[in-house]
């Protein structure tokens, strides 16, 4: 699985990615974590509100920090 | 009415707190009439207050506008076209999350949409200028004409702003990848009551701990004003008889970064001293719509001659509508 954590490098940011990783851990998942920093790529994936999380090429969520459990239950 | 008047007192204008602390005042020996004594409770009173505010309103703002991100606006505006949809732009600008960091995202999404130059800049003008805190504000530190006029001509000056900048066909002068973007259609996200709550909670702390030195700073700058800066030097600058006070607070304002919960307590105040409420409009309005910040930002996005107009666009509005309201001032007081 391949996960994209969209933003522009913000605190929030820093706080998915945390969050996203100990749910990828939680649920003993085989993941790779990008960050994407480059607007024009966030905007190309039509979020605006970043933080956002990509999952395999599909946005999953955007413009908030997902707690560990929220992400849990997106990631499965 | 009354009612309306009674809640105003109580939860919008606080006049227990200020009472309040100015009975603490006069036990601690202090004289709530003296210089000193006057400030430390216009001080106190108003940090208070518009913490008390800034808590309580960004988090019903923040749990509404969780139901308008940007991307749901922008499907919305995708469906709309002509001065109709400016005005609708300017609309949910008002009730759309906004911060001058998001602008670029938020320029290059909706134009990569294939949404109008004219929505794009109406939404832009109305979002920072324009918000439902700031309205209530209005209300609690002045009344609620004010606060009316102030929504009505924001959103003018956003649709008449669209509507000016896309007459210049001015397409060419927005940076080519713009428009070369590739853009990803995207499933609404549909958020749970709790999910809402915590969006909006966690708004209120991200708001709080970026805005609350510039409350400080500006209650501090009003009690200065209020106690301590001599009338006749603040009417001899912002004076209603002066031609000069609009442009002068427009372009005093239009550099600075701040929020309107910093700009309010200045505004309080020299509405007291006597200055215009049209001046006093003009500079919030100035504050909150342009700073060099968000200027810096639209720069990665628009050239500098589309730039040029739109910053002289808002700056000539909000000195109009200063003039406006500064002959209006006996119908909103």
């Amino acid at each position: 699985m391949i996960l994209k954590i969209l933003g522009k490098g913000c605190p929030n940011c820093q706080r998915l990615e945390a969050n996203v990783r100990e749910a990828a851990n939680n649920l003993g998942l085989e993941a790779t974590i990008e960050k994407v920093t480059d607007v024009k790529t966030i905007v190309g994936y039509g979020v605006m509100s970043t933080p956002a999380l990509v999952k395999d090429e599909k946005v999953v969520s955007y413009g908030r920090v997902l707690s560990v459990k929220e992400a849990e239950n997106l990631l499965k | 009415m009354e009612l309306f008047l009674w809640f105003n007192d109580v939860f919008l204008k606080m006049n227990w707190l200020k009472e309040g602390i100015e009975a603490i005042a006069a036990r601690l020996g202090l004289d709530p009439l003296d210089q000193i004594g006057a400030s430390l409770v216009f001080f106190l009173y108003d940090t208070i207050k518009i913490f008390i505010l800034l808590c309580v309103l960004i988090f019903i703002v923040s749990y509404i506008q969780s139901y308008f991100p940007p991307e749901r606006t922008r499907k919305i505006l995708g469906r709309f076209k002509g001065i109709g949809a400016n005005l609708l732009a300017a609309l949910l600008g008002t009730i759309t999350p906004f911060c001058s960091c998001s602008s670029i995202p938020l320029f290059i999404g909706f134009t990569s949409a294939g949404l109008s130059i004219g929505m794009t800049f109406s939404f832009l003008i109305s979002s920072p200028l324009v918000d439902l805190a700031s309205v209530l504000l209005l209300v609690s530190v002045f009344n609620g004409k004010i606060a009316l006029a102030y929504v009505v001509v924001g959103l003018v000056l956003a649709v008449l702003g669209g509507t000016f900048l896309s007459k210049l066909k001015m397409e060419d002068q927005i940076e080519a990848f713009v428009f070369k973007t590739p853009l990803m259609e995207l499933d609404d996200v549909v958020l749970t009551r709790k999910e809402r709550i915590d969006f909006a909670i966690t708004q209120v702390k991200e708001i709080f701990h970026k805005v609350w030195p510039y409350v400080l700073i500006g209650v501090g700058i009003g009690a200065l004003i209020h106690n301590w800066i001599p009338e006749s030097w603040i009417l001899a600058l912002l004076g209603q008889d002066k031609w000069y006070s609009v442009p002068l607070a427009t372009l005093v304002g239009i550099p600075m970064y701040a929020d309107i919960f910093g700009t309010l307590p200045i505004a309080e105040a020299l509405v007291a001293k006597g200055v215009g409420i049209g001046t006093v409009l003009s500079f919030m309005m100035a504050v909150t719509a342009l700073s060099v910040p968000s200027i810096v930002m639209l720069k990665n996005v628009i050239k500098p001659k589309l730039l040029g107009m739109f910053v002289l666009y808002v700056s000539m509005g909000i000195m109009l509508i200063g003039f406006l309201l500064n002959a209006f001032q006996s119908v909103l007081i």
